[in-house]
């Protein structure tokens, strides 16, 4: 049994630990508060966006999918991959639910062209997040660009910066379809990995209201240009939207993980305080029997 | 008497405008654009520049480093790239921002660097041109509580 100082010293450096874990799991918190409100203050400007590239979509007609360069679709050799993944630990699996994902969505699109086109095509990654692009290379995967340096409040800079690297490599034929692979923010507790198309841009469906498409604009310049000068912007905000909810997912994760470290640390501490007591009864049984023996013998 | 726009001005990352205007001048890619009440809906590309929006006496200069404008039903809705409030523009960093892009362009190689830098070049320059404005008009600023970062 050890004895009753070394666990009380033992007991010191769970406190220690549990402070730690607490205090990062307030940062967490805050910093998941920040991320969504930045999600919320986005959705304005995100909306107007997809409204508009649905509504031009529809007004510009059904030949544009072969004329302008981002929306056409053509047989897929090389899948691009854009994986966004945390910096940093201390978030539970959410890494590792991630790369999973990626990986099992790589496999899927693989088999899913393999069966309509005969050929298998190959993958390549673009890592956004420490963890990621240390899967990608652990794995020996081929890696197109990565960005580990992203801050922690991602700007839309940063965001055209990933997607002007998605769109080049999609215009310069290096790869045939973009697919995002993200955690989506469910809930405080609850993160989503998904896998999103973002290139060739498939234009969403319209969710206002048909009577206002067939109202006759003037565009200036024209329908044409409008759209192509939009599209970039669309996909930039895809980019920048999933940034800023995986921002939020990995907050979210990290707040979990250190709740249940506290946690965890606290029950040691009640653990190891029942051992200190036990060990300190014991000690004070044998010193009166001791005494007690010792007396007698008087 | 004619009734008023209703004006939005968003970015990805914050709304900077959100009233009432009598009149919206936002500059067009083909040309500046004057818009008042009834206009007919209109889409338009935006290309670097001053956005301005008139509230009776009042004006709120904009700095729109280009995006989209869209006009339906007296409802103006500006997405722009990026967009900074006049008094909010740097203007430091505008003239060395210029400076470089002057700088470089000289040692341009390509076509597409040439492209790019003036692409740069032209924002600089119109962001110190709405600043420069905003200056020299003294006009009164339309009083509105915006969202900050």
């Amino acid at each position: 049994m050890p004895s009753t100082r070394e666990i009380r010293r033992r007991i010191r450096t769970v406190k220690n630990i549990a402070q730690i874990t607490r205090t990062f799991q307030m940062i967490a918190s805050s910093r998941m508060r920040r991320a969504q409100e930045r999600v919320q203050r986005a959705r304005p400007y995100a909306e107007q966006i997809r409204e508009l590239v649905s509504r031009l979509a529809t007004v510009a007609g059904e030949d544009l999918g072969n004329e302008v360069a981002l929306l056409r679709s053509r047989p897929v050799k090389r899948v691009g991959l854009i994986v966004i993944s945390p910096n940093r630990g201390f978030c539970g699996a959410l890494p590792s639910n991630i790369n999973r994902k990626a990986a099992s969505t790589a496999l899927e699109i693989q088999e899913e062209v393999q069966r309509a086109e005969g050929q298998r095509p190959a993958v390549s990654f673009v890592a956004i997040g420490r963890k990621g692009r240390d899967f990608i290379v652990r794995t020996q995967q081929h890696l197109l660009a990565e960005f580990t340096q992203l801050s922690d409040n991602p700007s839309m800079n940063d965001a055209s910066a990933v997607a002007q690297v998605a769109i080049d490599a999609f215009l310069s034929g290096e790869v045939d379809v973009v697919y995002l692979v993200y955690a989506r923010f469910v809930s405080t507790t609850s993160q989503q990995p998904v896998a999103i198309q973002l290139l060739p841009v498939q234009p969403p469906q319209s969710a206002g209201s048909s009577e206002r498409q067939r109202i006759d604009y003037i565009y200036e310049p024209d329908p044409r240009a409008i759209f192509e000068a939009l599209l970039p912007r669309y996909v930039d905000v895809q980019v920048y939207l999933a940034l800023l909810e995986a921002r939020a997912s990995e907050e979210s994760a990290r707040m979990v993980a250190m709740k249940n470290a506290t946690d965890n640390a606290n029950e040691l501490v009640d653990d190891l305080t029942l051992a200190y007591n036990k060990a300190r009864q014991a000690s004070i049984t044998t010193q009166i029997l001791e005494v007690v023996a010792g007396a007698g013998e008087l | 008497m004619a009734g008023k726009l209703h004006v939005e001005v968003v970015t990805a990352e914050r709304a900077l405008y959100s009233g009432e205007a009598d009149q919206v001048n936002a500059p067009g890619t083909e040309g500046r654009l004057g818009i008042l009440p009834r206009h007919a809906p209109l889409l338009a590309v935006l290309a670097p520049g001053e956005l301005l929006i008139r509230l009776g006496d009042a004006e709120e200069p904009i700095f729109v480093s280009g995006g989209f404008l869209e006009v339906f039903e007296d409802q103006v809705t500006v997405l722009a790239d990026a967009a900074e409030h006049a008094e909010e523009i740097d203007e430091a960093r505008a003239q060395e921002a210029r400076r470089q892009a002057l700088e470089r362009l000289e040692q341009a190689q390509t076509d597409v660097e040439r492209a790019e830098l003036q692409a740069a070049l032209e924002q600089a320059v119109s962001r110190l041109r709405v600043a420069e404005l905003a200056r020299r008009r003294h006009t009164r600023r339309i009083r509105q509580s915006t969202e900050e970062e």
